[in-house]
């Protein structure tokens, strides 16, 4: 067993138009790892979506990425309001964006759904005025 | 299709070429970045209205073709930055999403 891979993105939560990047370097540093397509594909929407919900709903928080021989582990970890209903908020269509992020095309309620479609395992820990932490797993 | 014949059968302009032998495998229409994220598969063709660098990011995340922005949208100069940086190809069109699909379709149907 070889020493498991770690990265660590902060993510801030003032500048919606540029969020994304934490995804972006990610997927560039699991192509230099040389990761299938797929992976890389599945790995870098479910962070991405993970992202921009940090950003626009929890005003930023902070990502970790663990690579061992067999899964790639995301761990989303963020100070925000707390989600007061996860099976409602897991609803395709469930949103609370306001205009000015839906301007931007957020808002379809669809980021924790596609989160729960590209990876093999997701779990939601929160609590309403202390945060959330999500964290995801897709099998390599 | 490659991009690159694709532009010579449609008339589009290419905002950012950096990757003209991208093969074109299907089309998507929408402008909510999630569904899109949902829907969209590997070599697509992306055909939107939104105009923001996030429509980057969801284009490279989701490895489409390249991004075609209908109806005579254009991106800010930011994303045309991030555009290149990634390699994402962005082309534009002055037809309206149905007529752009209409005029698709064809050329994207000719070839395999
Ligand atoms: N980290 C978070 N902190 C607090 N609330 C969250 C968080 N992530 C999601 N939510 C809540 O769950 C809802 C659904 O999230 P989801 O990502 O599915 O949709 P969205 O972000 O509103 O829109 P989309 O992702 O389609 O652009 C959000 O509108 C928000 O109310
Ligand atoms: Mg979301």
């Amino acid at each position: 067993m070889t020493e498991p891979l770690r990265f660590h993105y902060d993510v801030d939560g003032e500048n919606f138009s540029s969020a994304g990047e934490a995804s972006v370097a990610l997927k560039q540093n699991l192509r230099k790892l040389g990761y299938s397509p797929e992976v890389i594909r599945k790995v870098s929407i479910a962070m991405y979506e993970g992202e921009i919900n940090m950003v626009i709903h929890a005003n930023g928080g902070v990502a970790d990425v663990e690579i061992t021989d067999d899964r790639i582990t995301i761990i989303l970890a963020d100070k925000g309001p707390g989600i007061a209903d996860v099976e409602l908020a897991m609803q395709e269509g469930f949103s609370t964006a306001r205009d000015n992020i839906r301007a931007l095309g957020f808002g379809a309620g669809m980021g924790l759904p596609n989160m729960k479609k590209y990876t093999d395992d997701m779990k939601i820990d929160t609590e309403v005025g202390v945060g959330t932490t999500i964290t995801m797993v897709v099998l390599l | 299709m490659k991009v690159s014949d694709l532009l010579k059968a449609v008339s589009l302009k290419a905002v950012v070429l950096d990757n003209p032998d991208a093969e074109i495998e299907g089309v998507y229409v929408g402008d909510l970045l999630s569904r899109a994220m949902s829907h969209l598969e590997k070599h697509n063709a992306w055909v939107t209205i939104m105009t923001n660098k996030n429509v980057v990011a969801v284009g490279s995340l989701s490895e489409v073709s390249c991004v075609i922005l209908a109806e005579g949208t254009t991106l800010p100069p930011d994303a045309v930055e991030a555009a290149r940086e990634n390699r994402v190809n962005v082309l534009a069109a002055d037809l309206p999403a149905y007529e752009l699909c209409l005029a698709l379709s064809d050329p994207l149907a000719s070839k395999p």
